[in-house]
């Protein structure tokens, strides 16, 4: 192929992905307009809590605890190599609430709910429930997109504190029951080893990753194609997309909190 | 009043609506007829405004329906059901047929908006005990007149059926007719029907347009629509497979 129209090509790509972040982002500002202007849906929102916050605590709980408990063998088996065994506590901590528990969180939510919001708002799409909505003088964004993405904002963050705390808590009982470590002296290491900003990186990545996952469900589900192939592929860009905005985010986020 | 003045909807190079003009008197009861996929469905939708026309314009009571600044206000005019149900399954019928009444401009107690969608309910001949159930416990026929009845709960002065019988045994396709006849004539509502059942025409109508080829191809009172000498019209009331309707489309 001849130079200038690969870069045609390459310019018609970048142009494309730079239109859907525009899409993208567009949604997601105008969702946020809709949170903040009445009128408000509670009942909604009271749902959207329960599926998104509630119900995602066991998978959360397993998902950190399994986490928490691998890490800390992790740690132990590799300080060995330099007589550095006991600083379990503090990298398990560390790497728990920096990274590992946002982001495990953050990807099980994706995953779970990101999921299941694009399925459930595609499928109202293809059986016309989101015209009737319209037609009902009820705005779909309102009704629909802005409950979850505020739900998600909410709940999110403590999916992610819970599963911090859970995280260090299965490195405990690990390192506790068999690595040798002191019970006490093990929470002391941790506690004060940890510093504010850890945590409230960690909450912040939370929030916005819980802001990510809703929205990416939603503007899929709306915009999702015809027939029951428009469903399924509306959930499977979801899921990708908002796993891999996730990952982006967490790294231009430990820039911002870490790098200075 | 509605009058769709040379509109035209394309999907991609599926050209739909190719210059439809129709107009509806207030109080009247227009019927829209028409072979499947003629684009009936996609003329109520433009109406409105669920679908944008490529071009055109819709009026409705003289003024331009896509210049509307208050879209609520507008909307809370119209009731629609639409072909497929189009019920909420996330809730009970009840709660579906009194949306309206469940919140906005139109808001109501919850005990007057459930003893409302229960009257409703009733007039599509369907019992109370079905208000609590979801919408997938039901067939396909009752789910139709739910959504029948979410259409007519809040009274709206325009009502757009899709296929109202479509599914119905023939007891019932009477009883939901004999329904939108009354609509109309005692609610003094504008009625836009899309029906393939040419008993319902003959009982709901007050004119028959008939869709085809993305253009009205003809249009008068129900009473000349049997001697009309137009051989699309006789095709399609007569169900000939042979004709200038194209049976393979
Ligand atoms: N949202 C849409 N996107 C693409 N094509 C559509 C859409 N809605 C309707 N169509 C197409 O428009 C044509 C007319 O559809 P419709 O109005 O539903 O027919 P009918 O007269 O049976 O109600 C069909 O070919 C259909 O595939
Ligand atoms: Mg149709």
């Amino acid at each position: 192929m001849n130079p200038i129209g690969l870069l045609a090509r390459l310019g018609r790509l970048a142009l494309a992905v730079m239109a859907s972040f525009g899409r993208v982002a567009l949604f997601a500002l105008q969702t946020a307009s809709h949170i903040l202007r009445p009128p408000y849906y509670p009942r909604e929102l009271g749902v959207a809590l329960l599926n998104i916050g509630w119900l995602s605590l066991p998978v959360v709980g397993l998902t950190a605890i399994f986490t928490g408990g691998a890490l800390a063998l992790q740690i132990y088996a590799g300080g060995a190599r330099f007589n550095a065994e006991a600083v379990v506590p503090q990298i398990v901590a560390i790497g728990m609430v920096r990274e590992l528990g946002p982001v495990l969180v953050g990807l099980m939510i994706a995953a779970r709910v990101t999921s299941s919001i694009a399925a459930e708002i595609a499928t109202m799409k293809v059986t016309e429930q989101i015209d009737a909505l319209v037609t009902l003088s009820t705005h779909p964004m309102k009704y629909l997109t802005a409950p979850r993405v505020l739900a998600a904002l909410i709940t999110v963050p403590l999916l992610v504190g819970i599963g911090d705390i859970i995280g260090i808590m299965g490195g405990y009982t690990v390192a506790t029951q068999n690595l040798g470590f002191n019970a006490a002296a093990y929470l002391k290491n941790t506690v004060d080893f940890l510093e504010t900003r850890d945590v409230v990186s960690s909450l912040v990545k939370g929030a916005v990753f819980g802001v990510i996952a809703a929205v990416m469900g939603c503007y899929y589900g709306m915009n999702s194609g015809r027939g029951a192939q428009g469903v399924g592929r509306a959930t499977k860009g979801s899921v990708e997309a908002a796993a891999v905005l996730i990952l982006a985010a967490n790294f231009v986020l430990t820039g911002v909190f870490f790098s200075i | 009043m509605i009058r769709m003045e040379n509109v035209h909807k394309a999907f991609g190079d599926n050209r739909v609506l190719q210059g439809m003009n129709l107009e509806v008197p207030r109080g009247t009861s227009m019927v829209i007829i028409g072979g499947s996929g003629t684009g009936k469905s996609v003329a109520l939708k433009c109406v409105l405004g669920l679908i944008k026309p490529d071009s055109g314009t819709i009026y409705v009571d003289g003024k331009d329906a896509a210049g509307t600044s208050d879209r609520d206000a507008f909307l809370a005019r119209f009731g629609m059901l639409f072909q497929g149900g189009a019920l909420f399954d996330s809730l009970p019928v009840w709660q579906n047929v009194a949306f309206r009444l469940l919140r906005g401009s139109l808001k109501r107690p919850v005990d007057e908006a459930r003893a409302i969608a229960i009257e409703k309910l009733r007039r599509v001949g369907l019992k109370p005990e079905v208000a609590d159930r979801f919408p997938a416990e039901l067939s396909g026929g009752m789910q139709k007149r739910v959504g029948l009845a979410r259409a007519i709960a809040a009274e709206p002065e325009i009502i757009f059926f899709d296929e109202p019988t479509t599914g119905l045994d023939p007891i019932m396709a009477g009883v939901i007719n004999e329904l939108i006849r009354e609509i109309v004539t005692e609610m003094g509502a504008t009625a836009m029907t899309i029906t393939h059942d040419m008993t319902s025409v003959r009982a709901i109508a007050d004119n028959v347009a008939m869709l085809h080829g993305g253009v009205i191809q003809w249009t008068g009172p129900v009473s000349e629509m049997d001697h009309s000498g137009d051989p699309y019209l006789d095709q399609f009331i007569h169900g000939r497979a042979e004709g200038p309707i194209e049976a393979v489309r």
